[in-house]
This record gives C-alpha cells, sequence and structure tokens, in this order.
C-alpha cells in the first residue's frame, strides 16, 4: 500500500515527506508487517496449516467434536470437529479478498464520480451529490441486508459487489472535496493556461494529487468492509457454506461459546488483529499526509 | 437563514424521494414472491393470488405501486402487513425500547466520548492520548456481535450482574449491557474528535492570549477551549442519534430486545415487503428531520457554517 502512495504521489518532495515521516512511527511497521504475514497465509493457506498440523479445513472428524487446542490440533475443533486453525488460515483469504474487492470497485466508482463532480462543478456536482445524499441515507448495512437477502446464491464476489454498491458515497465525496481543493492550485491554473486538454489536466495534475487522503481512507475501509461482511454472515444473509470465512465460523460459534470459547477466540482474535493494522496503517498514512496533522 | 433553511429542504424532499424509492425498488423487483409465500408449503388458489395482488396493488407497474404509497405516506398511512395490521401499530409497541436503547448509548457516548477527548486533546502524546487513540482503534475492530456475545457470557452468564437477554427487567438492568455496547462505537468517533478539536484550539492565538493574560489553565479550559471545541462533536452526536433512533439490528438481534431494528430484520428475513418498506420510510424521516435540525443548530452556534 505504502509503495502505491508513494508511487502516486506525483511530486518527489510530498513523496520523500510522507516516507520520512511514516518510517519513524513503530505501529506503521508493526501493521505492515502483520498485513504481510496475512496477505502470506491467504496465498498459501494450506502449506501453512499443514506446517502446523491440519492441512485440510474440510477435513473433520466428528469424534474430536469441540476439542481444546492441544497436540495436532493448536487451535483446537469446532463443533464439527473441523481443525480451527486450519479454517481461520482459508478464512483469511476470504476476508481479505472481500475487503480488497469492495475497497477497489468503491475507489473506482468514487474516482469517476467525485473526479467530475469536483473538478468540472455545476449541475454535474449537484446531480452526484444528491445521488450521494441519497445512498447516504439509509444505513449501509440495511441496504445491503435487502439485497441480500434476496439473493440466489451468496459468493464471496456477490457479497463484495453488494458491499460495494452501498459503501462507494463515503468515498466519493471525499475524492470530491480532494478534486475541489487542487482545482484552484497555481500549477493547474498553469496547466490550463498551458492549453491542456481536461482529460490531461485531470490524470497528468489533479488525481495525482488529490490521491493521497482518499488511499490512506480506502485502507482504513478494507478494515471496515471485512468488519461488516463478518457481521452480515453473522446475521445470515451474509456468506453461505461451503465458503470459509471468519463470519460463518463465528456465527456457528456463538451458539457453542460456552462449552467451545476457543471457537469464538481465534477467529476473533485474527479478525480484530487485521482490521486494526488496517486502520493504523490507514491513520499513520492519513496524519502523515495532511499537513495540519490532525487525526 | 431563510434562503439557507429552503435550500435545504428542498433537498431533503429530493433525498426522501430517492431514498424511498431505491428502497421501494430493492423490496418489491428483487426475487422471492411474498403472495406466494403466504400460503406456505400449499400454493394459493389463482383467484386469492390475484385478490391479493390487487389489494397490495402488486398488479401494477412499479412506478404506479410507488406512487400510490407515497400518496398513503403523504396521508399519514404506512401501509399494511401482509397479514393485515397497519405497519404504524406494528411499529408503535417498537418504539419505546429503541428510544430507550438510543437514548441510553447516547448519553453514554457523550459524556465518556467528551471527557475521554478532552483529556485526550490537552495532553497529546502522552500516555493517556496514545491509551485512548489505541483503545478506540481496538473498539471499533472488534466486531459488534463478539462484543456483544462475549459480554453476555461474561457479564450475564459468569458474574450475574445484567439479564443476558430481553426486556424484562425494564431500564437500567435490561439496557446497560447492550446500550454500553453501542455506545463503545460511537465513542470512539466522539472522542477523537474532541481530541482533534481541543487540541486545534489550544493552538490557536486567543488561547495564547489568554495564557499570555495569565488567566489559570482551569478557566481557559472549562470555558474558552470547551465552548469552542464543542461545534464539530455536537455535530456528530446530533448525527449519532439520527443514526441509533433508526434502531441497531445486530445488538437488539443478540440481546433479544424487541425495537425497531429487530422488527425490520424479521421482516426482510420473511420478505414483508410492505413492513420493510414502511419502516424504513420512518427511520428515513427521523434521519433526515435531525440532519436538518443539526444543520440549523450548527448554524446558530457557529455563524460561519452558514455560508458554505
Amino acid at each position: 500500500m505504502s509503495e502505491h502512495i508513494v508511487a502516486t504521489e506525483a511530486p518527489a518532495v510530498a513523496a520523500r515527506g510522507v516516507w520520512a515521516t511514516v518510517r519513524r512511527r513503530p505501529l506503521f511497521w508493526t501493521s505492515l508487517a502483520a498485513l504481510g504475514v496475512l496477505l502470506v497465509v491467504a496465498a498459501f493457506p494450506g502449506p501453512i496449516a499443514a506446517l502446523l498440523g491440519q492441512p485440510d479445513p474440510r477435513a473433520c472428524d466428528l469424534s474430536l467434536s469441540g476439542q481444546p487446542p492441544g497436540d495436532g490440533h493448536p487451535f483446537g475443533t469446532d463443533i464439527q470437529g473441523c481443525d480451527v486453525l486450519a479454517n481461520v488460515l482459508f478464512g483469511t483469504r476470504t476476508s481479505l479478498f472481500i475487503g480488497l474487492t469492495t475497497t477497489a470497485l468503491c475507489l473506482l466508482v468514487a474516482l469517476v464520480l467525485g473526479t467530475v463532480a469536483g473538478y468540472f462543478g455545476g449541475p454535474a456536482d449537484r446531480v452526484i451529490a444528491r445521488l450521494t445524499d441519497v445512498f447516504l441515507g439509509f444505513p449501509f448495512l440495511l441496504g445491503a441486508i435487502v439485497v441480500l437477502n434476496s439473493a440466489p446464491e451468496r459468493t464471496p464476489l456477490l457479497v463484495a459487489v453488494v458491499l460495494a454498491f452501498f459503501s462507494w458515497p463515503t468515498l466519493a465525496r471525499l475524492v470530491r472535496g480532494s478534486v475541489r481543493s487542487v482545482r484552484e492550485a497555481e500549477f493547474v491554473q498553469a496547466a490550463h493556461a498551458l492549453g491542456f486538454s481536461h482529460g490531461r489536466i485531470v490524470l497528468g495534475h489533479v488525481l495525482p494529487n488529490s490521491l493521497g487522503p482518499v488511499l490512506a481512507i480506502a485502507t482504513t475501509m478494507v478494515g471496515g468492509v471485512i468488519v461488516a461482511e463478518s457481521t452480515l454472515t453473522f446475521l445470515g444473509v451474509g456468506l453461505v457454506q461451503p465458503t470459509i470465512s471468519w463470519g460463518l465460523q463465528l456465527s456457528t460459534a456463538q451458539t457453542y461459546f460456552q462449552t467451545a470459547p476457543h471457537t469464538l477466540i481465534f477467529p476473533s482474535l485474527f479478525l480484530t488483529v487485521t482490521v486494526v493494522s488496517l486502520i493504523m496503517l490507514g491513520d499513520i498514512l492519513r496524519d502523515a499526509l495532511d499537513p495540519k496533522g490532525r487525526s | 437563514m431563510t434562503r439557507f433553511l429552503s435550500r435545504r429542504l428542498v433537498e431533503l424532499v429530493v433525498v426522501f424521494l430517492g431514498v424511498t424509492f431505491i428502497v421501494y425498488a430493492m423490496v418489491f423487483t428483487l426475487p422471492g414472491d411474498p403472495i406466494a409465500a403466504l400460503g406456505g408449503d400449499r400454493p394459493l388458489p389463482e383467484n386469492v393470488v390475484a385478490q391479493l395482488r390487487a389489494e397490495y396493488h402488486l398488479d401494477l407497474p412499479l412506478w404506479q405501486q410507488y406512487l400510490h404509497y407515497l400518496g398513503g405516506v403523504l396521508t399519514g398511512d404506512l401501509g399494511t402487513t401482509f397479514t393485515g395490521r397497519p405497519v404504524s401499530e406494528a411499529m408503535a409497541s417498537r418504539w419505546p425500547v429503541t428510544i430507550t436503547l438510543a437514548l441510553s448509548a447516547w448519553a453514554l457516548e457523550m459524556i465518556v466520548g467528551v471527557l475521554l477527548g478532552l483529556a485526550a486533546g490537552l495532553r497529546r502524546g502522552s500516555i493517556l492520548d496514545r491509551g485512548v487513540l489505541l483503545g478506540t482503534v481496538l473498539a471499533t475492530s472488534i466486531p459488534v456481535f463478539v462484543l456483544g456475545v462475549s459480554a453476555q457470557l461474561v457479564f450475564g452468564l459468569e458474574l450475574g450482574w445484567f439479564p443476558i437477554a430481553g426486556t424484562s427487567e425494564g431500564w437500567p438492568a435490561s439496557y446497560v449491557l447492550p446500550a454500553a455496547i453501542v455506545a463503545l462505537y460511537g465513542l470512539s468517533s466522539v472522542s477523537r474528535l474532541m481530541r482533534g478539536s481541543v487540541a486545534d484550539t489550544m493552538r490557536s492565538d486567543f488561547v495564547r492570549t489568554l495564557v499570555a493574560k495569565g488567566m489559570p489553565r482551569h478557566d481557559i479550559v472549562g470555558v474558552h477551549v470547551m465552548r469552542n471545541s464543542a461545534a464539530p462533536v455536537l455535530t456528530f452526536l446530533a448525527i449519532e442519534l439520527g443514526y441509533l433512533l433508526g434502531g441497531t439490528v445486530v445488538i437488539e438481534g443478540i440481546f433479544n430486545l424487541p425495537g425497531i431494528g429487530q422488527l425490520l430484520f424479521e421482516s426482510i428475513r420473511t420478505h414483508e415487503g410492505p413492513t420493510v418498506v414502511g419502516v424504513t420510510t420512518a427511520l428515513i424521516v427521523v434521519f433526515l428531520v435531525t440532519s436538518v435540525l443539526v444543520d440549523v443548530l450548527s448554524s446558530l452556534i457557529d455563524p460561519r457554517i452558514r455560508h458554505e
């Protein structure tokens, strides 16, 4: 993520400033390391699970139902006798997939609509502003529940698209504000004076200079999306078997919390570490990018 | 002020129409036939289905259905559930629960959030400040249902301090756990906002002047800094109340509180279209009215906001 931001931040001075601020923060490195580990887990859940015990999350032994952590099952087994660790590792992939896909989709919509609204202003701005108002007008969880409840087959991709459908407006507003603040900048006026086309000004000058804060918030948003997915799944309108996800594990674990608390603790632990790292990283980037240093 | 208010009201109407139409379209065009579902396993006779469809205007094109509905809403009729009860009646018994929960959570959020934010903002970089920041990040990262279930186990079953579900013990006992958990999430935003706002105000010129004049620190903070940092926090708190009154589906579900959020969730699950749309409409009205009130209030508190 950081490389990405550095790459898009066109003026070299600004990029160096951010890097210099960020690299002195221990929390930056902690969250980056945690996310790195989680990405590796998401990429190779099988081999890692094999190293630590049970490689197959679907190889379940009912006679070993609800075992506490012990030999062969470092995180114990769930109520069906499946290895909790293997499930948690495979769930990482699903959660990160949904978090990243949703955020990428939102970012795409937000960049297009936010730039049009912020750069051109006028009627387009008013229409887009009302549209975001309408979407922000009702609780996001509600909209997702209504749509997902009628969906025939709830795959991770579908859940990601539905989440994106209801969460783009916040980012779009941010892009709009960010674009508006650089629209009147002197270097943009200079570009106009040189006779550059709107496309060239937007892509080459306006966007690179307004993207920083947006990407910082987007990082935080990945965490929010992951929590939203697990909440929807917990309510029974999110992911369904045979998908493996933290939300599904937690929703089953709730029923058996008293007899097998470890089935609730380990998935929540992974979930929380992931989300905390994403929020921290987003916060640190935002602090570094915002000259006022507000948080 | 009149111009500002009338522009806000026009916007409000546009947003109201947009949101209700989207919800209406979502509920009534998505797959799943509510009339067919009424019959359960045995299919209903053709003429009964046709009659029911006509009764609920389901045989008309979508936009006409919506206009019918809108006409009803404007005359105070939120529609009729598929079991024949008026939606407003179904909601009536739910409001007290949701309002009690929302107000308890809101009060907690305001008091604790403002105090923590103030303390953190006055001593930026201190252990307390770092603790508050870390705590708020942690709190928002744990899904609400994990906290809810854990709190039920620890405070309800193990310690036996509070009932774990239902409203039978009334306020406050039945509402302490759910309200505290709901408040925890809003509290993070309140304390962060307050912290930033206080820190900004402490750096401003007029505070420096007050310090130079030799004014005692607790007077500076208590009188001047508090008042000047309050505006953004108040705005947030007012909007938050609008959200809370919308019912918190998850927490009402976990603690089995028969509130608006639970009614809504149940109706979505059972494809009770008219109830979903009716409840949502009521919630949107509450939310929109709150947001306009917030705008008016904050422009009264801080005249600079009016012209933005």
